[in-house]
């Protein structure tokens, strides 16, 4: 079994992607996880340094929209659907660090 | 094809008078209160509501109004397409119990068109799998064989119409998730170009693969259903700027002269009984006046790596949202990334999780090059073998599920054995093409079989006229 | 060598990253409007909360106002694209920011300093704001020690222009007059109303330092600057933290610092676990912006004459230094047309700018008093006929009545400018009634001059001109 993926690496991407996985949750998602790298290998010997990547299947250009005001949400129905509200605002605990 | 009436004849006979939209409701919400518990199809039944609305468009009639093309219509909708005031779930912990302040615009679509909503379907969590067995509120079963799956992410919405729930229904396909639980319920799908239907509403799972498409019993419907939710929306910035095309005028042209591409080199497996109907449905085009042409798609097999890259790639970022700060379900903590952390990984499932990190690990510094970059390249492959073989066909044919509809818990083992069922399907959605899946005969255990007709970009016309021909000669 | 501030032999590099919010009505990807000071999440929609489903959708006006940066700026305008920047923070709806990485709008400007410094300008793009945290709890407002946060989105979305420089400033007051600069340029073009103090202008600095001809140093970000003022004093205090630190053997880490205006020191934000991996890509629900070869010239067209240009005007209309206060105050307040409209009417434009500057202050762009009053009041200056006090208060007059004839009210007053003979008399007197300071003047105490000056302009009712005096002064002591 090759390892393209460590348990590290699952747990580095886990803190990246914000979420609390158990120890014994990384081995297995570690284990599933390479074996798809591994899976998806068979594109690591295409020849494609003159291929143009393709993000967009409808290439459009100039997508744009007049500055006219348009109606609000409520603030009441939003803040009603909040986990934490106070003070017309979202209310979350204090961040442990700067993340910016 | 079944005995429920479609929705053509729904809106004819609601909008003439013949028959009332209320007693259409009841019908089908009976029939939902008989096998409902039983099929699981919905997340959320409003039958008060599509009552309440059903005596709306019953007065209105009777007052002379033109109500719309699916006047009466009782339709289902996907729970990832925002329903304003009503509970949009996604079929997740994470947004159980959130209401909408928004509508979709597919769902003003088609509430101006009169139709009926009688409930959210089910769907494999964020519409992430193939049997909507990754559901975090339980799967729900394939209503011709409650033992096997109906398949996914759009479960839900295939089974509801193939139970007679609703006439028609409204699903998403990223990767498959229209097409392949159509194949596995009998009934049919479609998945538009790439920009023909606003995905504004739509809850994102990756922004460059997801367009929502219509369930159906008969052709006609998806036709007309798809006329009625396309069109250029001015809130969606990868919206086609052109209006709805004109479907269900085009169905009875038949495919004299026209060009049907076999795959010379498709993917390896199909089980025998599906690429039996494969066949049968090429003899059934020569007999109505196709050329069957030989095409190859090269890239084909790289297909199921690009998509597995480049989907969670941008579903990463879309449920990077999903922090319990400003709406859905929070776990407190004394500080943020805590509560992040903590919110996310009690209100994702397994399957969810996995592709956030498969994503994020792709798109990741050091890694970009080898993975989503890659992926990118990839994609452009596809499209440039698509556009070679459209030279030389106007539509492809291919399976469009390599099995019938599979037994519970079958392929939940190895995640990647789960992600096989979409290689026929995925290809499209990185060309951004349309697609849709015709019920054509039954394989094993006298399950549907699906056949799946691919067509260039706006090829919705020539699509749906060979389409109308496999639905005469199934 | 420029003189920076700094210890013989030690170069200053800056380079600045100013954002500027953008004048238009509503946000950058979404119709809510674009208003500070209103009640907490008012001007909100489902793109600005991130909610499930929403999708953007570009704001023409912001773009044409991001190009008239641009071009401002000389800016190339270019094909470009968005990406999206991933991150975590609760005042980031969709925990990404959409901005431009690789593919900005504008690349390659300048600006130019008043005194001809040329600071390059390496991009100008656009991306969205994020919404505003405030922390509750704890000391002071900090985010650190703090028992929660609450959250507004009102500015969650609105239109920002991200302008880089080059690293190509050299001293602190270089700092500050290219932000002042630039201030006045997008406050021209309007494209924002810059001000610092309300945060719709808001300035980060590169600083390093190097021993000329030297490598590149090592640079640190620094932010939280909220003046014009604070950002030179940030970048001097920087800077001497750099150079101590590498004078006693230690190396600089490449980091991001906060400035205390409070303690006038810059200070590391705490260290974070990871380093930020935003994982850019090209955000797939925008096209690509390519204005169109008419679209650039109609906006580059319509663009106003640029401040340094109004400066270079008007210091060839009224023969003062380019670079010289006065000209500098008297355009940001937009009162150089008023100078051209007295020199039209006959007057003299180089007394103009001297009354404008000092007299003008609360007048705006559109002064009260008629051009051809002033012109006329410079005319009896330039011939003679009125000594700057007197003039000046005959201004004052005529400011306060809003206009007038100054030949009549320097009649009224009985003002008259006096021949040189008779100054020479007052002279005199004054040296007669101050020998002290007369005998320290000529040993060449400049300061007794006052004192001479001061009893003569009262012997002579002050009718005499200041200027002749001193003269005179100064010929009979030297001559």
């Amino acid at each position: 079994m090759s390892e393209r993926l460590s348990a590290a690496d699952v747990a580095k991407v886990a803190r990246m992607a914000r979420l609390n996985i158990s120890a014994a949750d990384v081995e297995r998602y570690t284990q599933q996880l390479d074996g798809m790298l591994d899976h998806f290998a068979d594109i690591d010997n295409l020849q494609l340094a003159d291929v143009q990547p393709m993000t967009q299947p409808f290439p459009l250009v100039n997508v744009l929209r007049a500055d006219v005001e348009q109606p609000c949400l409520d603030r009441e129905e939003v803040l009603g659907a909040a986990p934490a509200a106070e003070q017309g605002r979202f209310r979350v605990p204090p961040s442990g660090g700067e993340d910016e | 094809m079944s005995n429920f009436s479609t929705a053509t004849s729904i809106a004819h006979n609601v909008a003439s008078g013949a028959q009332s939209a209320v007693s259409i409701v009841e019908e089908h919400l009976q029939r939902i209160t008989q096998r409902e518990e039983e099929v699981h199809a919905f997340n959320l039944v409003t039958s008060a509501e599509a009552r309440e609305r059903a005596a709306d468009i019953d007065a209105r009639i009777a007052r002379g109004e033109n109500v719309g093309p699916l006047a009466g219509v009782p339709i289902a909708l996907k729970d990832n397409m925002c329903t304003r005031g009503v509970p949009t779930t996604c079929s997740s912990k994470i947004l159980e119990g959130w209401k909408p302040p928004y509508n979709a615009t597919v769902v003003d679509k088609l509430f101006a068109a009169g139709a009926v909503f009688v409930g959210k379907t089910n769907l494999d969590e964020f519409a992430m799998g193939s049997s909507t067995e990754n559901s975090a509120f339980g799967p729900t079963r394939n209503p011709l064989d409650t033992s096997r799956v109906p398949g996914g992410s759009s479960g839900g919405s295939a089974a509801a119409v193939a139970a007679g729930f609703a006439a028609v229904s409204l699903g998403s396909d990223t990767g498959g998730s229209i097409r392949q639980p159509a194949a596995l319920c009998g009934v049919v799908g479609v998945k538009p170009t790439y920009g023909l239907v606003s995905r504004y509403g739509l809850v994102a799972f990756a922004s460059s693969l997801d367009q929502i498409g219509p369930f159906s019993h008969s052709v006609a419907d998806a036709a007309l259903l798809t006329e009625v939710i396309a069109g250029h929306d001015p809130m969606d910035s990868t919206s086609i700027p052109k209006p709805a095309p004109s479907l269900v005028s085009v169905l009875g042209r038949g495919v004299e002269g026209m060009r049907i591409g076999r795959v010379a080199d498709l993917p390896e497996g199909a089980d025998a009984d599906v690429l039996a109907r494969l066949d049968a449905a090429f003899i059934a085009l020569e007999k109505a006046g196709a050329t069957i042409v030989d095409v190859k798609l090269p890239s084909l097999s790289y297909a199921l790596t690009a998509y597995y890259l480049i989907a969670p790639a941008e579903a990463s970022s879309n449920l990077a949202r999903y922090d319990g700060v400003r709406y859905g379900n929070r776990v407190a903590a004394n500080d943020m990334n805590t509560m992040y952390a903590d919110t996310r990984a009690a209100g994702f499932g397994d399957e969810v999780k996995r592709r956030i990190m498969l994503g994020t690990y792709a798109l990741s510094a050091g890694y970009y090059d080898a993975y989503y970059g890659k992926a990118l390249k990839v994609r452009r492959l596809i499209s440039n073998d698509f556009a070679a073989a459209y030279a030389n066909a106007d539509v492809i044919l291919t399976p469009t599920s390599p099995t019938v509809a599979f037994p519970f818990g079958a392929k939940t083992d190895d995640p990647l054995t789960m992600y096989l069922c979409d290689i026929f399907t995925i290809p499209t959605n990185l060309a951004g093409h349309p697609a849709m899946s015709v019920p054509f005969g039954t394989g094993q255990a006298n399950m549907p079989v699906g056949v799946q007709i691919l067509a260039p970009t706006l090829g919705e016309e020539a699509m749906f006229k060979v389409a109308a021909v496999l639905e005469s000669a199934a | 060598m420029i003189d920076n501030g700094l210890p013989e032999g030690w170069e200053l590099v800056v380079g600045l990253e100013v954002h500027v919010e953008l004048a238009t009505k509503t946000k950058l990807f979404s119709g809510s409007p674009n208003r500070f000071g209103d009640e907490p999440n008012t001007n909100i929609d489902p793109v600005t909360l991130g909610l499930p489903g929403a999708l953007p959708v570009l704001n023409e006006h912001a773009v044409e106002l991001a190009m008239r940066i641009g071009l401002a700026l000389n800016c190339t305008v270019k094909p470009s694209t968005f990406h999206r920047k991933n991150y975590f923070y609760p005042d980031l709806s969709k925990a990404y920011q959409i901005t431009q990485y690789d593919e900005p709008l504008n690349v390659d400007g300048f600006l130019m300093l008043p005194g001809g410094v040329r600071i390059g300008v390496e991009r100008a793009h656009m991306e969205e704001d994020t919404g505003k945290s405030t922390h509750f709890g704890g000391a002071g407002g900090r985010i650190h020690g703090s028992d929660y946060s609450l959250i507004d989105f009102n500015r969650a979305g609105v239109p920002l222009v991200e302008i880089v420089s080059h690293p190509d400033v050299r001293t602190a007051e270089q700092a500050r007059q290219y932000v002042n600069e630039l201030r006045a340029i997008l406050v021209a073009v309007g494209a924002s109303d810059a001000k610092m103090e309300e945060g719709s202008m808001r300035c980060d600095a590169n600083v390093s330092v190097r021993k000329y001809g030297a490598e590149l140093g090592t640079r640190c970000e620094i932010k939280n600057v909220n003046s014009v003022r604070s950002l030179g004093k940030a970048i001097e205090y920087e800077a001497r933290r750099q150079i101590d630190v590498l004078e006693t053997g230690g190396t600089i880490r490449q980091e991001t610092r906060h400035w205390d205006e409070t303690d006038g020191r810059t200070h590391t934000l705490r260290a974070k676990v990871d380093a930020n991996d935003y994982r850019y890509f090209l955000e797939p629900d925008l096209v690509m912006l390519a204005p169109d070869a008419e679209w650039v010239e109609r906006v580059r067209a319509a663009l106003p004459v640029l401040p340094a240009a109004r400066r270079t005007n008007l210091a060839v209309l009224t023969g003062a230094d380019e670079d010289s206060e006065a000209i500098a105050v008297v355009v940001e307040r937009g009162q150089d047309t008023y100078i051209q409209e007295v020199k039209n009417a006959g007057g003299d434009a180089g007394r103009a700018l001297v009354w404008v500057q000092q007299s003008f202050a609360e007048e705006g762009n559109a002064p009260r008093l008629p051009a051809k009053d002033l012109a006329a009041l410079t005319v009896l200056e330039r011939d003679g006929k009125l000594t700057a006090t007197q003039a000046k208060t005959v201004l004052g007059d005529m400011l306060e009545a809003g206009g007038g004839d100054p030949a009549a009210i320097a009649a009224s007053k009985g003002f008259e400018a006096l021949d040189t003979s008779v100054i020479e008399g007052f002279v005199d007197e004054g040296i007669a009634a101050q020998p002290d300071a007369w005998a320290k003047y000529c040993a060449g105490e400049e300061k007794a001059m006052g004192a001479l000056v001061g009893t003569i302009m009262k012997l002579s009712k002050g009718k005499a001109d200041g200027k002749v005096v001193t003269a005179i002064l100064q010929q009979r002591r030297n001559g």
